[in-house]
């Protein structure tokens, strides 16, 4: 069948048919009118239409008969896939795309929310534009073999993204991401953290997203043919082709999404199509989902004052949504998961906020998305994040801590300081990325180790483990005691040589990635000109700062060995440590972390994107520290670096608020793609009873975003509130844990998914307790 | 490049006092209300078979600073200490091995805005000048026995002063929460409890009851100081253990935390 007779016959079944005929005078019926029913402009219709709700959460209901018996299903499902071996099932022939596969089910008759990724739940497709060898080597790690005429193909007839990466990239290029001093480049697989606005298809239907793009593309700059305006006209055609895809692909669940939603479940529905389009297509490295719940909640409202759904419905709505991103997987390689864990998909939610206006974002919908935790139980996906503000309803602030403390699956963002950058409709992508929805999207560029940049500036651009050459040739430090501003204006030039490599890698990645893994559908979702921002990163800052003041506050002795590799350091004296509120350290961090953002900003970006920065590894700390020799802070090599910008562990002795402060004087304008703080607490340490830890948790939030002395507030923290030894526990007894679930930076992981070196690198984490 | 931070908060010009103080916790939430920064002073004549801070017993474990280096530490975290309601405890150890200090740190602490916890076990409290009482917002009073001889045993010192001090907070009217740990073998027989139950009956002045379950967290300390710890086989008490305990206090009218 042709995708033409596909789209036909798929069409013509009218008796079965959803949402066919809807038009705006129904599906608007009620709504308060804007400017946003003449053009797409989605802030505009929640900020007339929202409901803030200011109360507590004794309104929610708990879960139907239906939902519990799907979950229950979908929990055997994933028993199998664990025993399995991580894998439950895999298409080896068929490349997914919006056509790709027939509908797929869990158990029909339970199901008021369709859509799977493939025809099966927890069958993973393969999506080769990314990199056909990723395919073949995820699909032989679980035992399949690819069908060898898509090897063909991919490797014959049509280039992928990967083999144009490396069809470019220069011998230094692939020196420095076969030494680690660049890891998790989006090189081999698709670079996802692009959020598409998937309200959109519930708002407006798909019909008008399609005719707003063919009017851009008729008055595009026809007349002067420059690469560019080649380019736009191609991605716009690309685009309509994909929107036009989406409706024949919502058509074999029985749903015409022509026109916009009609109800709530209808709007759940039409937006949940659009993004299942996007995760079929692309096996994004964080396929994020916006800021979805309060929009969603004005058709609740709509309904629940209509009499059409009760808050048991709602609820089930919420639940049954959710189910489905917990179903969200990808087919990648255990060399993937050992960096970052446990199969992730970044399936990000924001909640909360403030409008600009100074009124709530908080819905009732914001409540039942996050009692989705009680209703399912906690789990790391989709990824909660709150967008956390000093004036967001005390109700809210202290269900999100219950919530917290009963399930560590939430993490927290800083809508104050980010609302100041992105105004009141961003989300955030991947784990700490905010960006505006619909409006901007970014060059996902994984991160640089800093660390092992200092040491190639004491090593003169020699690998520390190999000995190779990687860096360029500089002089190198040859005193044995190290000199503060030796080793400074050692590390600078090599800082220059790692940015100008980086930036250019990534520029390669990109340039590629819009070639040949074109995500077509999420940007439709998308306005059609968006700022771009190139979201570089880095590792290993606690490490940089706390080895440069042993450098300056104490005395540091270099061991060479025969090669003339420092190896080891012998510190004398009790030099100050970052993580302990101490000034004289935390300064060298925010230096480190500001020069290396400065020496990025000097080499251009593809596309004119904007630099930014993360700090922020997930898990990939504890690869990092495999990679790097020992350092100058007492780190001995191989031992894993501290996640995110957290301090090293043990290190913090202070307890957390001093920790906190030295994280939250890393100033946001210097990192804008986020600087990630993970915080574990043991319950007792937060308070006596429940009632007091609700209020010690929000209090500390509030306090750890809003009123530092010293910066514009902190930007994001995990939390986690577990006791050590149900930790230890689930390491011997995965079985008894299937869903304790811990925050890593900016992201959360079923615990027992991890490696055994991550789980301990959890475990010996510092842990905020109640002694001395 | 740089970046400079802003001024602090205004550290008043009090006399500076020195003293040896162990460790501090800047999120402690455990010792008095809110959020909490609590100095551990080194220093303690009690010998507790439970203590979880034996490396705190002796002074000199300590690190000397001025009392006024410590408000300037403290007044950085003004802002979130007030916003949670919570203030500055001194805990130790022992503070009232150096009340001067306490009294320095507590005047400080009062000039500043900041809500003072006094964690003791008022052994010392006859050292405590009225005027650093008059600087305590409130006192954690620490009952580790009601009866005589087994607060003996337990902490190696009489309970008379003790009772002494909890009198004259009484007649100050000063604002206490007592608390108890409940040690299965040491401190749960049901006399005991009743004893520490009667004596809190008495007085007018407490606010809340902290019925603490015993804990090892503190073991490997007593092991790395080369110390014997004689409460290795001594389990952490039950749930059940706990609600009994709560019950024997609420039989004699008084309230524990985690009942009320």
């Amino acid at each position: 069948m042709t995708r033409q007779d596909h789209e036909s016959a798929a069409l013509a079944d009218d008796e079965q048919t959803w949402g066919k005929g809807n038009t705006p005078e129904v599906s608007w019926a009620g709504f308060t009118a804007g400017p946003w029913q003449h053009e797409i402009d989605v802030r505009d219709f929640i900020q007339r239409n929202v409901t803030p709700y200011t109360g507590d959460h004794k309104f929610l209901a708990g879960a139907t008969k239906a939902t519990k018996a799907l979950w229950n299903r979908v929990m055997e499902l994933r028993k199998e896939e664990f025993e399995k071996g991580g894998v439950l099932d895999a298409d080896t022939s068929v490349p997914s795309d919006l056509l790709s596969h027939g509908a797929g089910y869990i158990q029909p008759s339970l199901e008021s929310i369709v859509g799977l990724q493939t025809d099966k739940p927890l069958k993973r497709a393969i999506m080769p534009t990314g990199g056909v060898k990723m395919v073949v080597d995820g699909l032989k790690a679980y035992g399949y073999k690819i069908d060898p005429a898509i090897q063909e193909i991919f490797g014959r007839y049509r280039k992928s993204h990967n083999q144009g990466v490396f069809d470019a990239y220069t011998s230094e290029m692939r020196a420095i991401r076969k030494s680690g001093i660049i890891t998790g480049l989006p090189d081999a697989y698709g670079r996802g953290r692009i959020i598409g606005d998937y309200r959109r298809v519930a708002l407006y239907g798909v019909d008008r997203l399609i005719a707003e793009r063919e009017e851009q593309k008729d008055i595009s700059d026809a007349a002067r043919m420059t690469e560019e305006v080649i380019r736009e006209r191609e991605e716009l055609s690309d685009q309509i082709r994909a929107l036009k895809d989406l409706k024949v692909m919502a058509s074999k669940y029985g749903y015409d999404i022509s026109g916009p939603a009609n109800t709530a479940q209808e709007a759940i529905q039409w937006l949940y199509f659009g993004y299942l389009g996007a995760i079929k297509e692309q096996n994004g490295a964080a396929m994020s989902l916006g800021r979805t719940s309060t929009f969603l909640d004005i058709y609740v409202e709509r309904d629940l004052k209509a009499h059409r759904l009760t808050e048991s419905e709602a609820q089930a709505l919420f639940d049954q949504f959710v189910i489905k991103l917990r179903l969200v997987k990808f087919l990648r390689t255990p060399d993937y998961d050992a960096l970052f864990s446990g199969d992730p998909t970044w399936v990000t939610e924001s909640i909360g906020g403030m409008s600009s206006d100074g009124r709530p974002l908080v819905t009732k919908s914001s409540f039942r998305f996050l009692h989705t935790l009680d209703t399912l139980g906690p789990a790391p996906e989709p990824n909660l994040t709150v967008l956390w503000s000093h004036a967001l309803p005390q109700g809210f602030k202290d269900f999100c801590a219950m919530t917290s403390i009963r399930t560590s699956s939430i993490q927290y963002e800083n809508d104050d300081l980010m609302r100041g950058f992105w105004g009141d409709d961003y989300g955030i992508a991947c784990c700490v990325s905010p960006m505006r929805i619909g409006k901007q999207m970014q060059f996902f560029g994984a991160r640089a180790n800093l660390a092992k940049c200092m040491l190639y500036a004491l090593n003169g651009g020699r690998d520390e483990l190999t000995g190779e050459q990687i860096g360029p040739a500089l002089e190198p430090i040859s005193s044995d005691v190290l000199d503060y501003d030796e080793v400074i204006g050692h590390f600078l030039p090599m800082m220059d040589w790692l940015a100008r490599t980086y930036v250019g890698a990534l520029n390669v990645i990109h340039y590629m990635h819009d070639k040949y893994s074109y995500e077509r559908l999420e940007m439709a979702l998308h306005d059609k000109d968006v700022l771009r921002t190139l979201a570089c990163g880095m590792a290993g800052l606690s490490v940089v700062a706390d080895s440069l003041a042993a450098i300056k506050y104490a005395k540091v002795t270099a061991v060479r060995d025969e090669r003339g590799l420092a190896q080891d350091f012998i510190i004398e004296g009790d030099p100050p440590r970052f993580g302990n509120n101490d000034e004289r350290v935390d300064a060298i961090a925010r230096w480190a972390m500001e020069a290396f953002m400065e020496k990025l900003k000097k080499i251009p970006a593809y596309r004119n994107a904007v630099h930014t920065q993360s700090i922020l590894t997930i898990t990939s700390n504890v690869v990092y520290g495999k990679k790097t020799g020992a350092t100058p802070d007492g780190r001995k090599k191989g031992e894993p670096f501290a996640p995110g910008a957290n301090p090293m562990s043990g290190r913090d002795f202070k307890g957390a608020l001093a920790s906190m402060s030295s994280v939250a004087k890393l100033d946001y304008r210097h990192a804008q793609d986020g600087i990630s703080y993970t915080f574990s607490i043991v319950p007792s340490a937060l308070g006596p009873v429940e009632s007091d830890q609700i209020a010690n948790l929000t209090g500390l939030l509030d306090t750890y975003f809003g009123l530092n002395p010293h910066s514009n507030g902190a930007q994001h923290i995990n939390v986690n509130v577990l006791e050590r030894e149900a930790l230890l526990d689930a390491m011997e007894h995965p079985e008894k844990y299937p869903q304790l679930t811990i925050r890593v930076s900016g992201y959360a992981v079923n615990f027992v998914k991890l490696t055994r070196e991550q789980q301990l690198d959890v475990v010996n984490r510092t842990f905020h307790g109640c002694c001395a | 490049m740089w970046s400079t931070a802003p001024s602090m908060a205004v550290v008043p010009e009090v006399t500076s006092v020195d003293g040896y103080v162990h460790s501090v916790e800047t999120a402690g939430t455990v010792d008095g209300p809110g959020v909490r920064f609590v100095v551990f002073l080194a220093g303690c004549r009690l010998t507790c078979l439970y203590c979880h801070n034996p490396d705190t017993q002796k002074l000199g474990g300590g690190r000397l600073v001025t009392s006024r280096a410590l408000l300037q530490e403290i007044a950085e975290y003004k802002p979130y200490l007030v916003h949670t309601h919570g203030g500055v405890t001194l805990s130790g150890g022992e503070p009232l091995v150096q009340p001067a200090f306490v009294e320095a740190v507590f005047q400080g602490c009062k000039d500043l805005g900041l809500h003072t916890a006094l964690d003791t076990s008022g052994f010392l409290g006859a050292r405590a000048s009225d005027a650093l009482l008059d600087a305590t917002d409130l006192v954690l009073l620490d009952i580790k026995s009601g009866l005589p001889a087994l607060y003996q045993r337990v902490t190696g010192v009489p309970l008379q002063p003790t009772l002494e001090f909890a009198r004259r907070l009484e007649a100050r009217r000063q604002p206490v929460w007592v608390r108890f740990v409940l040690v299965p073998g040491l401190t749960d027989g049901e006399n005991n409890i009743r004893a520490v139950a009667r004596i809190v009956a008495k007085l007018t002045n407490v606010e809340r009851v902290e019925v603490l379950p015993f804990h090892k967290m503190g073991e490997h300390k007593w092991e790395e100081m080369g110390m014997e710890y004689k409460l290795k086989e001594t389990p952490s008490p039950t749930r059940e253990q706990l609600e009994c305990a709560d019950a024997i206090f609420r039989a004699e009218g008084v309230m524990t935390a985690s009942s009320g």
